[in-house]
């Protein structure tokens, strides 16, 4: 029996923690990520981002609903899908309605699935998740509902501007398709065949897939690479898998263009240093060199309380300040339909990162600028405080706005 | 074929960093009848060091001096971890080991930060050594190779011409024996965990600029070690030395070329389905062996365990 | 277990049974705070992995790095047939899901089984560490069967309902979770009870004598292995019912080993050991990583200082005391432990203080408050630092100092006659 007093004790433990903050009045955003284990500092830096853009973007410009102020409750999913679905779950008994997660789009897979089907089962306590990270176009398409809102631009989105930046680099004429064996891997693979034979006359001449996070030694691939005679790489690789993949193509004596969806910051920018120069090109949305003046404002800010810690997520920006919009125009935080209804179809015009936002109410996904960049030392703005950074090389402007979706939206 | 002579030299590079690490970890086996779990870890030690101290003085000294710190801190770790483990038995030295893995890996963490760190390769070897069909071979990669073979030479010429390497050497083949004669003393076990933990730092030094210093480094080349042991027969050095070779030309040959599955079983006389994304089937309609390369080791692990326990060059079981 | 008259037996072992079952019927009333159910279904799930994962570690000494894998693939088939379910394809109402689980383990487990056991020790510990590579690279490769990297995901309340129950909300499951929990600890129980399970426990401890009395040990390994199979398989489908999904993250290496951390810590070999293993560590990783991200650092800590000091775990510590109890002799424990309790305690705080301090001001840099257990303060100011550097020093010292006590107290209390120390 003294088993079950230990378990009294410890859960009586979470109860009195958990019951503390359940009637505070602010609007809790539950953000979920990892924050400890090896994935921890992507987690970590977007919580910053969170925590940055919600107080000086919404609680210092009045807050929502005439006063209240909005919070970011930190809850780690140690990048495991169970414990996620765990943290999901602990954040709606705690009364938080809104559910934000962006690392891994498998999570978000399984964050999706069950929040559609919570509010399915629980009509008065439903939650709206907002992804502001996870790529994978499903999210948006096959697997779409209602109660999701993805802020960053999609695999296709993302693929469609690189295609349209490379069919105005003429020198390159074969081109080599690289990733991890996953979903992501494939859907950049997959959008890749699809735009450059729609735009280009470029010949793809390597695509393959190679198992995500165990390949150890990428020289043999940067081998094959060369041999084939690309003059360009495309890869979704992430983490140590992309720094591993540029290095060796460096090594062998690669010198076209990677281009990559993860090659900044969270450490890849600073290990590359130099070797990356004018070879990673990155593309993404709200990307810094040049900024608005705004932006420099705020990243300045952002930098003196968060010193180790880029704005590698802009996104994030546009999110809390879109989030908060909406709740003010239904006028409601309890009311999920109404705050979904509002964040539907909402035009944005984003000061700080100098584009229009359109949460598209067909899928759900924000169509916005994306460029594509290149890594230099010429920069305002640095990652990893590296003295390097990503400079705009080609901006598309509203990318995709016009793109087709399988979405088969369910309002209630 | 230039193709295959490259590949040649980068398997071999890679294998015999391979080696330094199945060495160390043999040579313990060999001495104490325990497969040290957390030996990836002190690769990974090795690595970080040497960052640190590359940061503070420079690659060089580097070099020598992070080596012998993980060769101290193993030496420890048997003295006041190990050894009182050891009257527990043969399973909780095991586990003792393995949590020694994640308390190191975590240790690192808390010390250095998750993400990866920039330690690169000097100066000095930032030039292109080779060049063929091609392809480059940097200075860096030829300087891993000599540092191997140099290593391989050294611990070749311990084992066989010193008083040392000949305990060691009748360790592996007569362990009753050796201890009888007073031998088996606890120094030796301090020593031979701690140089064995010592070479894996060793290769984690010169491994961490070509293969990226990061957290989950030691996890990633953790259990492919224990594949070149286990399959070139636990306590054979020159099974390991093969196995770390074999294994390394396997991986790099199988990154290297993209045979599919589809152009086998057409050969077979299938036809390609037409919408192959719906189709049944499509995992092994699309499969290609760079997709499967990683994986090979541990079907070859499964093999030789179920067919030959003692691996292909053991003589004894744990 | 003593031999007692059989009348006198039966009572006094149910009665723990009846305990627990109103134990487990009670809780969700007792803890109705948000997040507690969630929690407990959790715990529940895991008690019965640890305990599967005891039958091979506790009982046949049979280190395997690979445990999860039968609780994965088990609970993948689960989710398919809740998904044929859905589309009525066959009729099972979900109470039955688990078994589906538990029997596809077993058959896993049976063809795995057939050569992974020839032998123990290192080759049994590597062969499990292969195949767990194995199978979770085939998770991401194979995506017909297990969904890549997304998993495969159903809907529970699909199934026919039972007694018009859909398992809609979260106690619902519970209730089955708990049902299942209870049904397959009896089980297992009763298997360590048969000559099976007691030889395993022989060829742990002895092979060679187990041998000589006409066991094959690699017949008893096999049937242990089958067995905690076939149990992970259980774990697994009641994985599926409360999550709904599983991923490769359920079968991979990682979720292996955290089953080899939580039963070792809550101690193999004993069998409450794997509950309180399950219930600590999923307690550990839930509550403790809600205040720090060190969470792992201290299980690993944990984990490598059990396996040092406290070989049969949490509740070999407590069995320990089992003797002094008999012997009457615990009364001259009480003492030397007061004594120590409040330094070791010092000891910890401060150790812990000074580890989060030193993390806090080196990862959350912009936060200069911060604060532990339940004190706020300035990490900016030396005087944190100097207190808890001085708990430490001073609690270690007196730890030290009284742990001499502690050992002689303990020579004392448990001095048998004529069987020395």
């Amino acid at each position: 029996m003294k088993i079950f007093k230990k378990l009294t004790a410890m859960v009586m433990a979470i109860g009195v923690l958990i019951g503390s903050s359940a009637f505070a009045d602010t609007v809790k955003i539950a953000f979920i990520d990892p924050l400890s284990g090896p994935f921890a500092t992507t987690g970590s830096n977007g919580l910053a981002e969170w925590k940055f853009a919600v107080e000086k973007l919404v609680n210092e410009k009045g807050g929502v609903l005439g006063g209240k102020k909005m919070e970011v409750v930190a809850l780690d999913n140690k990048m495991d899908g169970k414990e996620s679905l765990i943290q999901v779950q602990v954040a709606i008994d705690q009364g938080i309605r809104f559910i934000a997660q962006g690392n891994s789009s498998g999570i978000a897979n399984a964050i999706t699935d069950m929040v559609k089907k919570h509010n399915k089962r629980n009509p008065d306590k439903r939650v709206i998740f907002i992804n502001y990270s996870a790529v994978d176009p499903a999210l948006t398409n096959d697997k779409c509902n209602f109660w999701h809102f993805r802020f960053d631009a999609n695999a296709d989105i993302k693929m469609d501007a690189i295609t349209d930046v490379i069919a105005q680099v003429p020198s390159i004429k074969k081109m080599y398709l690289i990733g991890q064996d996953y979903s992501f891997g494939k859907a950049v693979a997959a959008a890749a065949e699809k735009y450059l034979a729609e735009k280009t006359s470029i010949n793809i001449v390597g695509n393959e897939l190679h198992p995500i996070g165990k390949v150890k030694d990428f020289t043999p691939y940067a081998r094959k690479i060369l041999a084939s005679g690309a003059d360009a790489v495309i890869t979704g690789n992430w983490g140590a898998d992309m720094v591993n993949l540029g290095r060796s193509l460096s090594e062998s004596g690669f010198k076209g263009p990677i281009y990559c969806y993860y090659c900044a910051s969270n450490g890849i920018t600073g290990t590359f240093g130099a070797a990356g120069k004018g070879m990673l090109h990155l593309v993404g949305e709200g990307l810094h060199n040049p900024a608005t003046p705004e932006l420099t404002a705020y990243h300045k800010a952002f930098k003196a309380k968060y010193p180790k810690w880029d704005l590698s997520q802009p996104r994030i920006i546009n999110a809390a300040q879109m989030l908060a919009a909406a709740i003010n125009k239904a006028g409601t935080a309890d009311d999920m339909v109404a705050v979904a209804s509002a964040l539907e179809g909402m035009e944005f015009d984003s000061k700080l990162l100098g584009t229009k936002v359109l949460m598209r109410a067909k899928d759900h996904q924000a169509i916005q600028n994306v460029h594509v960049g290149i890594h230099t030392d010429d920069v305002e703005i640095d990652y990893d405080n590296s003295g390097y950074g990503i400079k705009i090389f080609k901006t598309v402007e509203m990318a995709s706005m016009d793109s087709a979706t399988s979405c088969k939206m369910k309002r209630p | 074929m230039d193709l295959i002579i490259i590949n040649i030299i980068d398997g071999l590079i890679y294998g015999l960093l391979l080696f330094m690490l199945s060495s160390g970890l043999t040579l313990i086996f060999s001495m104490m009848g325990v497969l040290n779990l957390s030996h990836a870890a002190f690769y990974m030690l090795g690595a970080y060091f040497a960052y640190q101290i590359s940061l503070v003085i420079g690659f060089w000294v580097g070099l020598i001096v992070a080596p012998v710190l993980v060769t101290i801190l193993g030496a420890l770790v048997e003295r006041y971890g190990l050894r009182r483990v050891h009257q527990y038995g043969h399973v909780p030295e095991l586990i003792f080991t393995f949590g020694l893995f994640f308390v190191i890996e975590e240790s690192v963490q808390y010390i250095w930060g998750r993400n990866m760190v920039p330690y690169n390769s000097p100066e000095s070897l930032n030039f292109i050594a080779i060049n063929l069909a091609g392809g480059s071979i940097p200075a860096y990669k030829v300087f891993m190779l000599l540092v191997s073979v140099a290593i391989f030479v050294a611990l070749y010429y311990v084992l066989a011409r010193t008083r040392i390497g000949m305990i060691i050497q009748a360790a592996l083949s007569y362990p009753k024996t050796v201890e009888a004669l007073g031998h088996n003393v606890p120094l030796v076990f301090m020593g031979v965990f701690g140089v064995g933990t010592g070479l894996a730092g060793l290769a984690g030094v010169i491994a961490g600029p070509s293969l990226t210093t990061f957290p989950g480094m030691a996890f990633l080349l953790g259990s492919i070690v224990f594949v070149c042991v286990v399959v070139g027969g636990l306590g054979s050095l020159t099974g390991a030395f093969l196995a770390s070779l074999l294994i390394g030309w396997l991986q790099t040959f199988a990154a290297s070329y993209n045979i599919g599955a589809a152009d086998i079983l057409i050969a077979m006389g299938y036809e390609y389905p037409k919408d192959v994304y719906y189709h049944p089937w499509r995992d092994l309609w699309t499969l290609t062996l760079p997709q499967i390369g990683p994986i090979l080791p541990y079907l070859l692990l499964i093999l030789v365990l179920v067919f030959r326990p003692y691996g292909l060059f053991g003589r004894r079981d744990s | 277990m003593a031999n007692g008259t059989n009348n006198t037996m039966s009572m006094s072992s149910v009665l723990p049974w009846i305990i627990a079952a109103i134990a487990l019927v009670i809780l969700p009333f007792v803890f109705t705070g948000g997040g507690s159910i969630t929690i407990m279904n959790q715990i529940g799930i895991t008690i019965v992995l640890a305990m599967s994962y005891n039958m091979l570690l506790g009982q046949g000494g049979m280190l395997s790095f690979g445990h999860a894998v039968y609780m994965g693939l088990g609970g993948f088939v689960a989710v398919h047939v809740m998904n044929i379910v859905e589309y009525q394809e066959i009729w099972l109402p979900l109470p039955f899901l688990p078994l589906v689980g538990g029997l596809v383990g077993l058959g896993f487990a049976t063809i795995i089984g057939s050569f992974s056991t020839r032998k123990a020790g290192t080759v049994f510990a590597m062969i499990s560490l292969g195949i767990g590579e194995l199978i979770a690279a085939c998770c991401i490769i194979i995506t017909v069967f297990f969904g890549g990297e997304e998993g495969i995901s159903g809907d529970r309340t699909m199934a026919p309902p039972t007694f018009g129950i859909e398992f809609i909300s979260q106690k619902e499951v519970y209730f089955l979770i708990a049902f299942w929990v209870l049904v397959s600890t009896f089980l297992m129980y009763l298997f360590t009870q048969t000559p099976v399970g007691k030889m395993a426990n022989a060829v742990r401890d002895n092979p060679e004598r187990a041998e000589f009395v006409g066991y094959s040990m690699r017949w008893v390994r096999f049937v242990s292995f089958c067995a905690a199979g076939f149990f992970a398989g259980v774990a697994g489908g009641l994985f599926a019912i409360n999550f709904e999904i599983l991923t490769e993250l359920n079968l991979n290496l990682n979720a292996s080993f955290t089953v080899l951390l939580a039963t070792y810590i809550g101690g193999v070999g004993f069998f409450l050991g794997p509950i309180v293993g399950a219930i600590l560590f999923t307690l550990l990783q839930t509550v403790i990583g809600l205040k720090t991200d060190l969470w792992a650092l201290y299980t690993g800590v944990v984990f490598i200082l059990t396996v040092m000091f406290l070989p049969a775990g949490i509740t070999g510590f407590f069995a320990m005391h089992l003797v002094p109890w008999h012997l009457g002799r615990f009364g001259m424990l009480l003492k030397p432990y007061a004594k120590i309790f409040l330094p070791a305690l010092m000891f910890v705080i401060g150790a812990v203080g000074l580890t989060e301090l030193v993390n806090h001001s080196r990862h959350h840099g912009d936060e200069v408050l911060m604060s532990l257990f339940w004190v706020e303060f300035n990490t900016k100011s030396a005087v944190p630092y100097i207190v808890l550097v001085l708990l430490t020093a001073v609690g270690f010292w007196f730890s030290r100092l009284f742990a001499r006590e502690v050992k002689e107290a303990w020579g004392d209390a448990t001095f048998v006659e004529g069987q020395g120390r």
